[in-house]
């Protein structure tokens, strides 16, 4: 089990960047002038994107951890 | 550790503060729409701003930061009193919210408002870790998992609480007076429940583990640093994450909320019914917290929480699914309708005249149908017979009460299943002199951010080209499945018996 520890870490951190690039890819298709639901407004964004930058530097880093083996047993 | 009847004091005196601060939370969100023509009019750029703010920064920012606030005030000064502050907070903070003159006789009122709900959700921030800690650390080790658990029933039971008050407050008076100031009493009444909360607490002792720590002169000198800045400890907060909260705070909110919206706006169902449905559910349901926390200390938490968010991800399209059929007339076979027409000239003083088209339907299998459409005569004009405005109540028979319930039911279980364990779990995860910072983090990321993110999400995804009325579960789904992939990879199933144990317990099991 530990080498797909291992290597999922790499997925770990591939799914932080990409859960990242959509989260601000769909701020920026969404955000519109006059809109009336709360994902056409700037302040709910600003708030989610600036709570979810550290937790997917923290997936990033679970990721890299798992990469590094700090997850395996019997290390 | 401490004898069979002190425990009990200890459970009741931490889930009383628990839930009071619950029900506070809650009466905020179960008013939001007085609250919002109070203190944050239509038509004012500055109060819908201020609104927003306090409705997405209050669960996202604010219990996060409030985590790692008193948190790591919890770690140094001790449990008892920290938690006895976050009561007072949020029970004053409450408490001033339902004394704030509305915004048409005093405009400062939103900029208080919004203080306030910030306090409430920093209060509530470091409550649970507080409560958490301090039962587990009083509880023996083969009953943590079932006595931490009575802490989990309080989030529900903050809930019903809330619902209940603000029901009899609503029956006991008439709509003019609960709309002008009736409205106010939910907040008020919060402070005798506080202070008797406080009361209690503060007749109960300090932790004994922590207790101990500080007469050594163990405790730690930075619980941040200690906790985030040390590599051991920030990989283990870095997996109570994500491989379990995650998954357990969307879990949570789409069986105690997100199937209550369901129902209420796409399923269409009359809310008293809907409403009372859900409440039985809720009920019948929370003994579970309880048995999967006794659960967990005989088998495990890890495979009951996994359960329960694997659970999840293979039954919700169907149990949604199974919910919208129910209510879904288009399924039905109809006995009788009567549709009537009304003409309104001019309103709003506009040049246009509004057609309302009221049908309501009876149907055999004893269900009925409220529809009521807005038609604008200009747009009729044009060719164009698309409704203004469609509004839709489905009022079910009392024959589906029960398939009903239970359904409402099984998506509670899962909810017990992935929140009964969880605090022993993040308890035993963490040692004595970082454990209030360590989990009340993960915890509250878990819940506030992720948890509370199921209902922006799934509008956002809703409004993709080719969804439907399923496809909102998709984000609760995906959340709870890469949190069940690491939580079975990562996690053990071992059960810490000592609570100081090393911090690596639970990836490295010494049996």
């Amino acid at each position: 089990m530990n080498p797909v520890k291992k290597y999922l870490g790499l997925v770990w951190i591939m799914v932080a960047i990409a859960a990242f690039g959509l989260l601000v890819q769909a701020a920026v298709i969404h955000i519109k002038a006059g809109g009336s639901l709360d994902i056409n407004k700037p302040m709910p964004w600003i708030i989610i994107i600036t709570i979810f930058t550290p937790i997917v530097i923290g997936l990033a880093l679970f990721g890299w951890y798992a990469f590094k083996e700090e997850y395996n047993s019997g290390k | 550790m401490s004898s069979e009847k002190g425990i009990w004091k200890v459970i009741g005196a931490s889930s009383v503060g628990t839930l009071i601060e619950w029900y506070d939370f809650y009466i905020f969100g179960s008013l939001a729409t007085i609250i919002s023509t109070k203190f944050f009019p239509p038509g004012n750029a500055t109060t819908a701003f201020l609104a927003t703010l306090a409705t997405f920064a209050a669960g996202f920012i604010v219990r996060p930061f409030g985590a790692l606030v008193f948190g790591r005030l919890g770690d140094l000064i001790g449990r008892k009193y920290t938690f006895l502050l976050t009561l007072v907070i949020m029970g004053g903070s409450t408490f001033l919210i339902g004394c704030i003159p509305a915004y048409q006789t005093f405009h400062f009122a939103p900029y208080l408002i919004l203080i306030l709900r910030l306090l409430q959700g920093l209060a509530l921030g470091g409550e649970y870790g507080g409560a958490a800690t301090y039962v587990a650390e009083h509880a023996p080790a083969n009953k943590r998992g079932y006595y931490t658990s009575w802490i989990q029933t309080t989030a529900t039971l903050g809930l019903f609480v809330s619902l209940i008050v603000i029901i009899a407050v609503q029956k006991s008076l008439s709509t003019e007076a609960y709309n002008d100031w009736g409205w106010r009493l939910p907040f008020l009444l919060s402070i005798v429940l506080v202070l008797v909360s406080i009361v209690i607490r503060m007749k109960m002792n300090e932790s004994p583990l922590f207790a101990k720590l500080k007469s050594e002169g163990k405790t730690s000198t930075n619980p941040l640093k200690e906790s985030f800045g040390k590599k051991q400890n920030m990989k283990m907060v870095l997996l109570a994450l994500f491989g379990a909260t995650m998954g357990q705070g969307v879990v949570w909110y789409t069986g105690q909320f997100y199937a209550q919206t369901f129902l209420l706006k796409t399923c269409n169902l009359e809310p008293t019914q809907a409403n009372t449905w859900i409440g039985i559910a809720l009920l019948l349901a929370t003994p579970f917290f309880v048995f999967f926390g006794w659960l967990s200390d005989r088998i495990g938490r890890k495979g009951i929480m996994l359960a329960g968010m694997l659970l999840a991800v293979i039954c919700y399209r169907p149990i949604f699914t199974a919910m919208y059929t129910m209510s879904d007339v288009k399924t039905k076979l109809e006995e009788s309708s009567n549709i009537t027409t009304k003409k309104i000239i001019n309103p709003d003083n506009s040049n246009d005249s509004l057609i309302v088209k009221t049908t309501a339907a009876s149907f055999v299998d004893g269900s009925k149908l409220l529809q009521t459409d807005k038609y604008s005569q200009a747009v009729i004009q044009t060719g164009n017979n698309k409704p203004l405005e469609t509004k839709k109540t489905v009022t079910l028979a009392a024959s589906y009460q029960w398939k009903l319930i239970a359904l409402i039911f099984t998506l509670v279980i899962f909810v017990t299943m992935v929140y009964g364990p969880i605090a022993a779990f993040l308890v035993e995860l963490f040692p004595t002199k970082i454990r209030y910072t360590s989990m009340s983090l993960p915890y509250h990321i878990g819940n506030g951010v992720f948890g509370g993110l199921v209902p922006f999400i799934a509008t956002l995804i809703t409004v993709t080209p080719g969804s439907n009325y399923l496809s909102g579960l998709w984000y609760p789904i995906g959340v709870a499945a890469v949190c069940f992939v690491i939580g079975i990879l990562y996690l053990s199933n071992k059960t810490d018996e000592n609570v100081n144990d090393d911090v690596n317990e639970y990836i490295h099991p010494k049996n």
